[in-house]
């Protein structure tokens, strides 16, 4: 199953002199105008691993993102994503996967899917090749020329994260992806990411508001203030996810301890 | 403990579903739930119109009856009005075509050079405050008498609502889907290609069927201003002579015109925007 699936990529494969870290964010600042959306956020985030990033809404979790994908420059401190410090360099590491799944309606799902790879002057015929094969993984076969209106919330949601797979970048950046979903699909397409993921080895920066979902996908949980975001704790999740299902996962006495503590934090 | 994880693995978490396949309805069904109920206020105008005039014994130099119009189409088809049908049509088709071009020309310009947007704009909006009815014999004055100012007219008053309408669509495209574009590598003609285009394209079409319905009166502008053939001549000889069905005739074939246009337009539309959903209206 890993080699069908997009990850092991040229970058994240091969060990760099044994620099481990992923992403470094060294007293990170952002304001817009007086509000101050980030303040002294001090963070690493090794490579290959995956983080979850939790806090209250409107606490710059978002703007954490936007950071580091490049789109957006701070106002103080540095950002270093994998050696790449400008806003070109981070944008040319991290893709990123938005709260809303921003297909284009004018594209069937695979064309969509296959922007990415399109954007980098592939011609259409050979980046629908390339992408079509993920169709059936994603559970999405039958559905690679529909347009998006036709398909449901989960599935729209599994062709945006196919599409920000396919940009073959070493950093995935998920902002609330499964924000806009209801709370029965949102627990089943967890639970797919969480397959998905292991079979991607790729450093995961995942933003939510959600603490469970937070535990479930990532390695590493950092819990953010209300704003002025601040770093307020990091926990060592390290839960043994294989070969367990959702359920069986966020019902153990660790994970609920976790939890626990998590929430504890935020408060 | 493996093999249990590898089976769990391969199972797909989802449920399989199937494409949803849109419901169609019947061409008349659908022509009838949109204008059936338009047609029958049209045609019972027409029969109040009828009795009336036949009833009041209103004199046929005063006010042409829907039936007096038919009989003025069939006997002055081939005499005066299908003789200045085409030079108007051709007024509507060539100034009209001419406005998108340039319309969503500038409007495509003036989006990916912001600082020309920003000179160009307010002089754009400016220009419109001039009435084109009294640009109109300036412009015979200018260009001659022949086909060339109507279809400038023409262009004139089209121009406009496709312009901005384009430069709107352009503009109002969601930033979400340009920042999506720019972490997946996306370069600037990239993002206006694939997503502010397409994604504008309705604009451009909303604007197109505005600027429709003015087409055919920037050509009567044009033709009143100083002209020999068109619709709009016919109209205005035969004001004097009193043939007020002939000037009827006239004025329905305007009407058609611009409503065949308007139906194009909306026809382009369905082609090139399959995923926008109207209800069917047009």
């Amino acid at each position: 199953m890993a080699e069908r699936s997009v990850g092991v990529q040229g970058g994240a494969a091969t060990p760099s002199g044994g620099d481990n870290v992923g992403i470094a964010f060294d007293r990170v600042g952002k304001a817009f105008g007086d509000v101050v959306a980030l303040d002294g956020v001090t963070f690493e985030i090794e490579r290959n691993s995956r983080i979850g990033i939790v806090g209250p809404s409107g606490g710059g979790k978002s703007t954490l993102l936007q950071l580091t994908a490049g789109l957006l420059e701070q106002d103080a401190g540095s950002i270093n994503v994998e050696g790449e410090t400008s806003t070109e360099g981070r944008l040319s590491r991290c893709a990123m996967m938005p709260q809303r799944d921003l297909l284009l309606p004018w594209r069937t799902a695979l064309d969509n899917a296959m922007i990415a790879i399109e954007n980098r002057g592939v011609s259409k015929k050979d980046a629908r090749a390339k992408t079509r094969p993920y169709f059936e993984h994603f559970g999405l076969a039958k559905f690679e020329d529909v347009r998006p209106d036709a398909l449901s919330g989960g599935m729209r949601q599994r062709v945006s994260f196919l599409r920000t797979l396919m940009a073959e970048k070493d950093i995935l950046l998920l902002d609330e992806p499964f924000g806009a979903l209801d709370s029965i699909t949102r627990g089943q397409m967890q639970e797919w990411l969480l397959r998905a993921l292991g079979d991607v080895p790729r450093t995961v920066l995942l933003v939510t508001h959600d603490v469970d979902e937070a535990l479930l996908l990532s390695r590493t949980v950092v819990v953010m203030s209300a704003r002025p975001g601040r770093v307020v704790t990091v926990l060592d999740v390290g839960l043994q996810t294989e070969g367990l299902s959702r359920r069986e996962i966020v019902t153990s006495p660790e994970f609920i301890e976790l939890k626990e503590s998590a929430l504890e934090a935020i408060e | 403990m493996s093999a249990k994880a590898s089976e769990e693995r391969a199972a797909d978490p989802m449920p399989a579903e199937d494409p949803i396949v849109p419901k169609r309805t019947s061409a008349f069904g659908h022509f009838w739930r949109n204008y059936g109920l338009a047609m029958l206020i049209i045609i019972a105008l027409l029969v109040i119109w009828e009795l009336w005039i036949r009833i009041f014994h209103v004199p046929k130099y005063l006010l042409a009856s829907p039936t007096g119009i038919w009989t003025s189409l069939q006997k002055d088809w081939s005499r005066y009005l299908l003789p200045n049908l085409w030079p108007t049509l051709s007024e509507v088709l060539i100034g009209f075509g001419i406005s998108v071009v340039a319309g969503v020309g500038l409007a495509i310009v003036l989006h990916l050079f912001t600082p020309l947007r920003r000179a160009v704009y307010p002089i754009l909006i400016g220009s419109q405050t001039i009435p084109i009815v009294v640009l109109a014999p300036v412009l015979v004055i200018l260009l001659g008498y022949g086909l060339l100012p109507k279809v400038v007219i023409v262009a004139l008053i089209c121009f406009f609502p496709i312009v901005v309408n384009g430069l709107d669509g352009l503009r109002l495209v969601d930033d979400d889907f340009i920042r999506m574009m720019r972490t997946l590598d996306a370069t600037r003609w990239s993002i206006f290609r694939k997503v502010e285009f397409p994604g504008a394209l309705p604009s451009i079409f909303s604007g197109m069927r505005v600027a429709a319905t003015f087409a055919a009166i920037g050509a009567i502008f044009g033709e009143w201003a100083g002209s020999s053939v068109g619709l709009g001549y016919l109209i205005q000889a035969s004001t004097p002579n009193l043939q007020t069905a002939r000037i009827f005739a006239a004025i329905l074939l305007l009407t058609l015109i611009a409503m065949a246009l308007f139906g194009l337009v909306s026809l382009l539309e369905r082609i090139f925007c399959p995923w926008v959903s109207r209800g069917g209206v047009l």
